[in-house]
């Protein structure tokens, strides 16, 4: 499905802060296969999303997904294919805009081409609230209320009802659970294995979470200095626990997994 | 009184469109488009010449593509080349200068003297009697306004609401935000431009300088009417840069008539009422805030 080669991408080079933040990555994904990437601060696991959605070019290498080279497309091209969830939930919706305009702005990736001046029918409307009763968080009652007014987490639920409401080739999470209290992270990160296992969305899934880093998902890989230092699946990652995981990463990467918020959390 | 009440009504609804084109670009866009004063004069510059050469009727389409034109400029220049906002907008409004002279025949106003306008067109039907000025220019600008409303609600508008609200979140809805904002851009000009066209026809004359400062004007009728109908949703936007357009003129018409303020002075009073309306907001915060202060010591917390 994904098939990334030799990407390397230098940010500010030829300066005193040059910095090397991909260097020769090259990542297969098989259709369906959900990964989760965990990596030191700096390891370029968010610069990794950001090459494969096209926030930048990268410098070598290519990317092509689902047979298609997506190397020099631009990033709102990608996200016909693509959906992305951030950290910060208030980067995924617009705040002055209802839940059912966010909405019907996210499904405008299905109407390729459609008219452009066609209002939200009365058709469309039964399908967002049908698919906010999923969330069950009573969003279905307030479509017409603005985004703004919600909780971080209501939002980050929304979000990503928004990225999957047509299921993307791609799903790319950047630690999009770790700004919700633990309960409402839960319930999203259900929410997430729930509709990515019905879509059967190719997802990868950033984590500071060690032990979501095994259990969620089927395979899990690990980032150091802008390449993949471990990339574990099947039998082997059914077994492992999080000491073997941080002692193969030590192998791995010749030194100890400094991640500010691995040692933090649980 | 009754002539204050209408000039303003007459005014206010034609100088509408000016604060609803920054409604467009300025609320719903979060751009500053300083092409405004250009575009309003090209509209102006458009639409008289026209009526000059016998079509009054053309001439207001005519005016409006000339000012989606200076809009579509406007536009490129920050999507396409990466200039700031704020530049993009003074740059074509620079050039609009000589583009406007050339509208005019290098002449720096146009008059019309016996040739027809859609107003002399419209008063010999007899509609309205001696509102007929007004009811035209109302006309006009509440086509334009449920225009905007029904726009705005398209997948199209949707999309351009959605560019001054979050970016980030446009770009992952595979919308390319430069033509969102382009098209907002010509959409908020032609609607200047038909401000201009209308009032230049209403005036029978365009002048090179009918727009100076226009911008600033616009932006304060924007805020008295938010002021007044508070801000919201779209439709409510459309009608508070009405309202607030028809009380701005009415201030200044009363100014005008009853002379309280010398006429020398007009420009330093505009500049006042602009300046006040705008600061309105965080004059009332300042107060309540004031006040929250006065209760709290009343209560003698500290």
């Amino acid at each position: 499905m994904l098939k990334i080669t030799n990407i390397s991408k230098t940010f500010n080079p030829g300066t005193v802060n040059e910095k090397k933040a991909l260097s020769g990555l090259s990542l297969h994904l098989a259709p369906g296969d959900f990964v989760t990437i965990v990596g030191s601060n700096g390891a370029g696991k968010s610069t990794l999303f950001n090459a494969v959605a096209g926030s930048f070019y990268v410098d070598e290498g290519s990317i092509q997904l689902g047979g298609k080279d997506i190397t020099f497309d631009q990033e709102y091209r990608r996200s016909r294919y693509i959906g992305r969830l951030f950290q910060d939930p208030l980067r995924g919706t617009a705040p002055h805009m209802t839940i059912e305009e966010n909405l019907s702005l996210a499904y405008l990736r299905t109407s390729k081409g459609a008219a452009p001046f066609s209002c939200i029918s009365k058709k469309d409307k039964a399908l967002f609230r049908e698919k906010l009763s999923l969330l069950d968080m009573g969003l279905e009652n307030r479509m017409s209320q603005p985004v703004g007014l919600l909780s971080g987490g209501q939002r980050q639920a929304l979000t990503l009802l928004m990225a999957t409401i047509v299921p993307p080739r791609l799903l790319l999470l950047d630690e999009h659970t770790a700004a919700l209290d633990p309960a409402t992270a839960e319930k999203v990160l259900n929410l997430t294995k729930e509709i990515v296992a019905e879509n059967k969305i190719t997802c990868m899934m950033v984590t500071h979470n060690m032990n979501q880093a095994l259990t969620v998902g089927n395979r899990t890989l690990m980032m150091a200095d802008g390449s993949i230092v471990l990339d574990i699946s099947g039998e082997e990652r059914k077994g492992m626990t999080v000491e073997d995981l941080l002692h193969r990463f030590r192998v791995g990467a010749g030194y100890e997994l400094d991640n500010d918020r691995i040692l933090l959390s649980e | 009184m009754l002539f204050i009440t209408q000039t303003a009504l007459e005014l206010g609804f034609m100088y509408a469109l000016v604060s609803m084109a920054l409604f467009l670009s300025y609320r719903v866009l979060d751009i500053a488009d300083l092409t405004t004063d250009g575009a309003f004069v090209l509209g102006m510059a458009v639409s008289v010449s026209l009526a000059a050469a016998g079509h009054p009727f053309l001439a207001i389409p005519a005016a409006m593509a000339a000012g989606a034109c200076a809009g579509f400029v406007t536009a490129f220049l920050q999507t396409r080349m990466g200039v700031p906002s704020i530049l993009a907008g003074i740059i074509t409004n620079t050039g609009l200068y000589t583009v406007n002279l050339m509208a005019m025949g290098w002449s720096s106003n146009v008059n019309l003297l016996k040739q027809q306008t859609i107003f002399t067109i419209f008063k010999k039907t007899g509609i309205g009697g001696d509102w007929y000025e007004f009811i035209l220019a109302a006309v006009v600008t509440v086509l334009a306004g449920i225009f905007i409303i029904w726009f705005l609600r398209t997948r199209l508008g949707l999309s351009i609401r959605a560019t001054g609200d979050n970016r980030d979140m446009v770009r992952a809805s595979s919308i390319n935000p430069a033509v969102t904002v382009t098209v907002g851009l010509c959409i908020a000009n032609a609607l200047t431009a038909l401000s201009g066209a209308v009032v230049g026809q209403l005036q029978k004359s365009a002048d090179i300088n009918g727009g100076t400062g226009i911008v600033v004007v616009g932006l304060a009728c924007l805020i008295i009417g938010e002021t007044v109908v508070g801000r919201g949703t779209v439709r409510r936007g459309v009608v508070a840069v009405v309202v607030g357009s028809v009380i701005y003129r009415f201030i200044y018409a009363v100014v005008l008539k009853t002379k309280v303020v010398p006429i020398e002075c007009l420009k330093l009073m505009t500049a006042i009422i602009v300046a006040l309306a705008i600061a309105a907001p965080s004059l009332r915060a300042w107060a309540a805030l004031k006040r929250r202060k006065l209760a709290a010591r009343q209560k003698g917390g500290r």
